[in-house]
């Protein structure tokens, strides 16, 4: 075996406090070394010539990059090798940058470090086989969880790129929260005449199979080849003859339902349609309301409806759907205004959420677009906004920012400004955000055009005094308290992860951050990957976001998974287990252990059992290496006989070092 | 009911300014079957002066008590003042810290682990006794008053170290009086400040602070605002003439303690419940209370 060592500097990353020098000249005397330097920045276009002219010039087998972590690198190496002629997988990196360098500042302990860092990457290396990855063919569909912008956004581009796409979304309708909204910033358009085309384009498209009122159940299977498992919720309407035409939901006798779209302002019917321009527009009745349900007998709506689509019977249904790979779009939750105990915790009715203000004033709203306090009915004259109700509160332990609510408040207190002319705006902020294209002039726009009067400082305390609110508060640019009289009080509520987030994650093996937020696998070059391959991200589900972001995102998932599909077959890890067929004794302890069930029972041709590794569902995780009781379940370029060498050689070290 | 047992730290108003909170705690406190066992030798909790001098002799002076409270093999250490509850509360983050805990043993000179627990007296009654146990216990409910209960700054607040109900809306108080009987109003000011210990160094702080607080009673009609805490009471009922003398104002609004109020629901007379301490008098709502003709 020749190995070739190449030790880099990563300028002052590792050079500052590893002698990377001496790393490479002390790699010379290590076993099958016949090749050692040292270079600024190895993974420079440079870097990589000067691997593949040693490579060729001393007839190198094997190659050790000490360097960085190999997330960040090792396929650039890999290819290094390939371009020179070498199997790519007769190479190790050695990271002595993470895992040296950056995290001590005794460059003589640091070097040390790193030499026995390489001594380790040498000896595996010397036990490293060729490996040749297989191929496996790709489901081309794709399921988009999440009917909000985002999810629609992605579904429409992957569909219009000719992919079949599965879209399920949990609301009866499809649209999301842009669908709740009345205007957007910072143009003032309506949100649902700029959403409604879209949604009509998704519910009609051919290459879109739509599930509403549906969640995922479960999902199996790996990039390429998903499973997936869809409940249909039971909806007591048979959507197959609903004409959506309403008939059902004027004749309904339980009026006190709570109506998800408008936010609760206004109670709904038991039996009803989310909003006008849904889609699909078909009733649903919640059972929890309906009094067929509640107290076992009723049945108007299936009196009245006159296409006899009313089943009380209807039982969830689980689907299945196989698809290639998947884009998450799940959209955001938003805080429990109960959180907020000097606010009220929801006591006062006339202290309401952003999101409920929002359905105030739209014209499809509860109030017909007319903005009417929910205590008494009557117009707020004064109305008071506070951002940051909730977000950037680390005793709420929600320190980040929500992103859009300087944004929409602003035009909140101008669209106030434009429905009750008369009125006075406050704004109280801590600072205002306004990074977008045209959104800080949308801000000057609402202080100077609509004399909307921002208060920087926070509010310590809403309460009651006859039938107004007291907003007391502290002005900081002044340097003073400030007690406001306002007829209606708007909080602008922390957002949040979607409720159930987390839950999905696990079923998705994705991961979230401490907030259920989903992480992206890289949080400026790969935004909208995750770190399981063939599952993207789209919109506020990896962080709260507006919409102008969120769209973007659809359309880079929906991007990302063209480019997946571009290829008829993948190329699978050929780093997996693989079992010896004449130590297994067939004990199939790998078989419980494994967690992506890629593990089977074999037959041989002389009736023995052994474990059998399903090539393509593998992920080289390792945990069966670690069960099975012969050893006879190996990684393949992580044996035990490679880590034995590991420390074999780590030990020797130690031994030079101890007794010379 | 389960009898627990409680060191319990009285702390050096209740000798004095609030004598009456003393003698409605211990009373209130055997009813329901709580066993209160006063700390032996018991010393300042180290609460105002000591931590604006030093954070060390503020955790040494708690730590003493807590000492000999862990030696009497109790789990709990209960105590009436928030004050001191914050001083025993924040001597306990300071032993978390081996190096912390080594150097306070070493001051008190007694053996401290910094593993009993400090609680209040209202969460004790609140968690550990239950409104529903107390409801039980009422003999003559408190019906016919209005009450407006006053938590103050930092019976709950922060919320991380007081561990104790909601810091911005608490509702302990809130329920015990609606089990006894009361009629509680939405009291919008229940956490605001009263001025706290600035009635020495700058009293027009406090006689402000306390008289919005004492304004917003009157507004909910309030018969009495009901506290858990001897220095808001202090401000509230010691200071009420001197609010009144610098505000211009007329209050005569009894400020009584959580237990002041639950020991009369629980059958003991307002003698016994050191009712005559107040200087804000409280026969008016007496007289209300046991429907007596007004004169």
């Amino acid at each position: 075996m020749r190995i070739g060592v190449f030790v880099c500097h990563c300028g002052t990353n590792i050079g500052g406090t590893v002698d990377s020098h001496q790393v490479a000249e002390t790699a010379k005397t290590f076993p099958h070394v016949v090749y050692a330097t040292d270079y600024l920045y190895t993974c420079s276009e440079p870097g990589q010539q000067e691997i593949q002219e040693a490579i060729k010039e001393n007839d190198l087998d094997a190659v050790v990059v000490a360097a960085c972590s190999p997330r960040m690198h090792e396929n650039t190496f890999r290819r290094t090798l390939e371009r020179a002629g070498l199997n790519r997988y007769m190479f190790e990196m050695a990271n002595i940058r993470e895992h040296c360098s950056w995290i001590g500042e005794d460059k003589e302990a640091n070097t040390r470090k790193a030499i026995e860092l390489v001594r380790m990457a040498v000896a595996k290396v010397a036990n490293n086989i060729h490996l040749f990855p297989s191929f496996f063919d790709v489901n081309k569909r794709v399921l988009v969880i999440g009917a909000g912008v985002a999810g629609m956004q992605a579904a429409l581009d992957c569909a219009d790129g000719g992919l079949d796409v599965v879209l399920v979304e949990k609301k009866s309708s499809i649209g999301g929260r842009m669908a709740q909204l009345d205007k957007t910033f910072p143009t003032v358009d309506c949100s649902i005449c700029i959403l409604g085309p879209k949604m009509v384009d998704v519910g009609q498209h051919d290459k879109i199979k739509l599930y509403t009122y549906s969640e995922i159940e479960d999902i199996a299977g790996y990039v390429g080849n998903y499973t997936v498992k869809i409940k249909r919720k039971a909806t007591y309407v048979d959507w197959d003859k609903c004409t959506g035409c309403g008939l059902c939901m004027e004749k309904c006798p339980s009026k006190e339902a709570f109506d998800y779209h408008n936010e609760g302002v206004t109670p709904t019917t038991a039996i009803n349609i989310s909003f006008p321009q849904a889609i699909p527009k078909k009733a649903r009745i919640d059972p929890e309301y309906c009094r067929y349900f509640t107290k076992g007998k009723c049945g108007v709506c299936a009196k009245v409806c006159p296409v006899k689509a009313i089943d009380y019977e209807m039982q969830d249904e689980i689907v299945t759907e196989e698809v290639g790979a998947i884009i998450v779009a799940t959209g955001y939750g938003l805080m429990n205004i109960e959180e907020l105990g000097e606010y009220g915790a929801g006591r006062y009715p006339d202290v309401i959420t952003g999101i409920q203000y929002e359905r105030l004033l739209n014209a499809s709203g509860p109030t017909q677009g007319h903005i009417l306090r929910p205590s008494d009915g009557e117009e707020p004259k004064r109305v008071v906004f506070i951002a940051c109700a909730g977000s950037r509160d680390a005793s709420l332990d929600r320190p980040y920012c929500s992103n859009f609510c300087c944004m929409y408040i602003a035009k909140q207190a101008i669209l106030t400004r434009d429905h009750i002319p008369d009125s006075e705006v406050y704004i109280f902020y801590m600072d205002i955000r306004a990074p977008g294209k045209g959104y800080e002039e949308f801000v000057r726009r609402a202080q100077e055009e609509y004399g909307v009067q921002y208060i920087r400082g926070r509010v310590s305390r809403l309460y009651p005094k006859g039938k107004r609110m007291i907003v007391k508060g502290a002005d900081t640019l002044l340097g003073t308290q400030i007690e406001i009289e306002a007829d209606l009080v708007v909080l602008a509520t922390a957002a949040t992860a979607a409720p159930g987030a987390d839950e999905l994650a696990e079923k998705l093996r994705i991961s979230y951050d401490e907030y259920c937020f989903y992480m992206e696998s890289h949080p400026k070059l790969r935004p909208v990957e995750t770190n399981t391959s063939g599952v993207f991200l789209a919109g506020a589900c990896q962080g709260p976001k507006d919409i102008p972001a969120s769209v973007g995102q659809g359309s880079a998932a929906a991007s990302k998974v063209l480019a997946l599909f571009s290829k008829d077959q993948l190329e699978s890890d050929p780093q997996i287990a693989r079992v010896d067929e004449r130590k297994c004794v067939g004990c199939l302890k790998c078989l419980d252990t494994c967690p992506f069930q890629a593990i089977e029972e074999k037959e041989l041709r002389d009736g023995t059992i052994v474990a059998h590794v399903i090539e393509t569902v593998c992920q080289g995780c390792g945990l069966c290496t670690s069960t099975c009781p012969p050893g006879a379940i190996q990684l393949q370029q992580c044996t035990d006989n490679q880590l034995i060498a590991e420390v074999e050689s780590l030990c020797q070290a130690w031994r030079e070092r101890s007794f010379g | 009911m389960k009898r627990d047992q409680y060191a319990y730290f009285p702390g050096c108003t209740q000798e004095g300014t609030a004598i009456e909170y003393e003698l409605s705690s211990r009373k209130v406190a055997e009813a329901p079957g709580i066993g209160l066992v006063e700390v032996e030798d018991w010393s300042c909790c180290g609460s105002t002066p000591a931590h604006t001098v030093g954070r060390l002799l503020y955790g040494a002076l708690a730590a003493r008590n807590l000492a000999i409270a862990e030696k009497m093999g109790l789990a709990t250490i209960v105590t009436g003042c928030p004050s001191c509850l914050v001083a025993f509360k924040s001597a306990l983050e300071m032993a978390q810290d081996d190096e912390t805990r080594k150097e306070l043993h070493e001051l008190v000179d007694i053996p401290f682990e910094g593993n009993i627990e400090a609680k209040s007296l209202l969460q004790v009654v609140y968690e550990d006794v239950g409104v529903d146990a107390l409801t039980e216990k009422v003999k003559k409910p408190l019906t016919s008053l209005r009450l407006a209960p006053y938590y103050g700054c930092i019976l709950t607040r922060p919320p991380q170290r007081a561990q104790f109900d909601d810091p911005e809306n608490p509702i302990s108080m809130d329920r015990i009086l609606t089990a006894l009987g009361a009629d509680v109003p939405d009291f919008p000011f229940k956490t605001e400040c009263c001025g706290a210990a600035f009635g020495v160094p700058k009293r027009d702080v406090v006689l402000k602070l306390s008289a919005k607080i004492l304004h917003m009673a009157r507004e909910v009609g309030a018969d009495a605002i009901v506290v858990a805490c001897p220095l808001c009471h202090q401000n509230l009922d010691l200071r009420q003439g001197q609010i009144n003398a610098h505000e211009g104002t007329r209050f005569d609004l009894p400020i009584l303690y959580i237990t002041q109020l639950i020991g009369l629901a629980l059958g003991f007379s307002p003698t016994e419940m050191g009712l005559d301490k107040h200087l804000v008098d409280v026969d008016k709502l007496l007289r209300k209370w046991e429907g007596e003709p007004k004169t």
